[in-house]
């Protein structure tokens, strides 16, 4: 089991110019870790991470998008494993951080919390390559050629709590950011 | 054909003068013999086909921030089932999603809240309590409105509703 920011800390150590998409409280930690005018946190609805990060894939073919997923989110849009899979995009990267429970609501587990292979889900929808990762040095060790790789790509990233950051949720949704967002992948 | 009020070849040719690639949809029976079939075997478009309305609304917003027009075609039951995500997405977060909603059911010539069919008669209600602008769609004559509600929803970063009354043909 990673902590959560810690494994956001590797993957700031090793972004160059890619997309990421973050939803809830990795949305909250990314910008304090690695804040970026290519951080998309203005998701808007819960389970909705993976469908944005798709529209930016297709729209941008050019450059790499990394989604960090909750597993209580993508429950919530299981479909899109398919129609990510459909589309095929070699820039999609789905990282889905499981916890095993709604961290946001209360800490409630998730339904079969710790059963489910993800992974596997994501394999059968069609994702090119799969991985399963619960070891600090063994993401940083992978995170090269995950990064490198042909999408779309799944990865289970086994995650708990770590350090508190503050949340600001004027910034995840605020238009301002999103513009600037805009503005900075429209330059890039 | 020839005396057949609304075509699919009329609406293609507004979303083509609208400027739109990506079309994102989920099979609506009013649009999918003719309209969507016709966008599948076209290739100045791109059909992003998806699982549930939802995603639509998502795919569609990541479209717009990286820089593209698309629209989103599905049915009304899907745009009843997708409320929250217009709500959070399209309307507060102010992506300019463009809706292209099948009114299965409504009678001809029959505006839709005077319809028998309850989904169909609340549709309008509903996008009026979102604030979001919708434009009826019947004849070829209706569908010079298509292109100018798209650029304005991108000009004013805000969705909008392109109401589908009858099967094109």
């Amino acid at each position: 089991m990673m902590k959560r920011d810690e494994m956001l800390k590797v993957f700031a150590r090793q972004r160059k110019d890619e997309i990421a998409v973050a939803v809830y409280t990795a949305a909250q930690e990314i910008t304090h870790i690695s804040p970026n005018d290519l951080n998309y946190t203005f998701v808007g609805a819960m389970g909705q991470g993976s469908s944005h990060a798709l529209g930016l894939a297709l729209g941008r073919p050019d450059k790499k998008v990394i989604v960090f997923d909750g597993d209580g989110s993508l429950l919530m849009n299981l479909g899109s494993l398919v129609t990510i899979a459909n589309q095929a995009p070699k820039n999609y990267v789905h990282c889905l951080c499981e916890n095993g429970c709604y961290e946001t609501n209360g800490s409630v587990p998730t339904p079969r919390s710790g059963q489910i292979r993800f992974a596997e889900l994501a394999k059968t929808a069609g994702y090119k390559k799969t991985y399963e990762i619960s070891d600090l040095a063994d993401w940083e060790r992978r995170l090269p050629e995950i990064l490198k790789e042909e999408g779309p790509i799944f990865v289970t990233l086994k995650v708990e709590p770590g350090e508190a950051y503050p949340e600001n949720f004027r910034r995840l949704y605020s238009h301002e950011h999103r513009e600037k967002f805009r503005r900075a992948l429209a330059n890039g | 054909m020839a005396d057949y009020p609304l075509t699919a070849a009329s609406i293609k040719n507004e979303f083509k003068r609208a400027g739109i690639h990506f079309i994102v949809a989920l099979p609506d029976r009013v649009t999918s013999h003719y309209l969507l079939k016709g966008l599948l075997a076209d290739a100045a478009f791109r059909v992003v086909q998806v699982c549930k309305e939802d995603e639509g609304i998502s795919i569609c917003s990541g479209l717009y921030a990286a820089g593209h027009k698309s629209v989103f075609m599905m049915q009304y039951t899907g745009f009843l089932d997708s409320i929250n995500a217009i709500r959070g997405i399209a309307v507060e977060a102010r992506f300019p999603v463009c809706m292209v909603i099948g009114l299965l059911g409504k009678e001809p010539d029959v505006l839709p809240t005077k319809s028998n069919k309850f989904g169909v008669k609340i549709t309008e209600p509903m996008l009026d309590v979102l604030g979001i602008g919708h434009h009826l769609i019947e004849r070829d004559a209706d569908v010079s409105q298509i292109a100018p509600a798209i650029e304005k929803a991108f000009a004013d970063s805000f969705p909008t509703a392109i109401l589908i009354g009858r099967e094109p043909r």
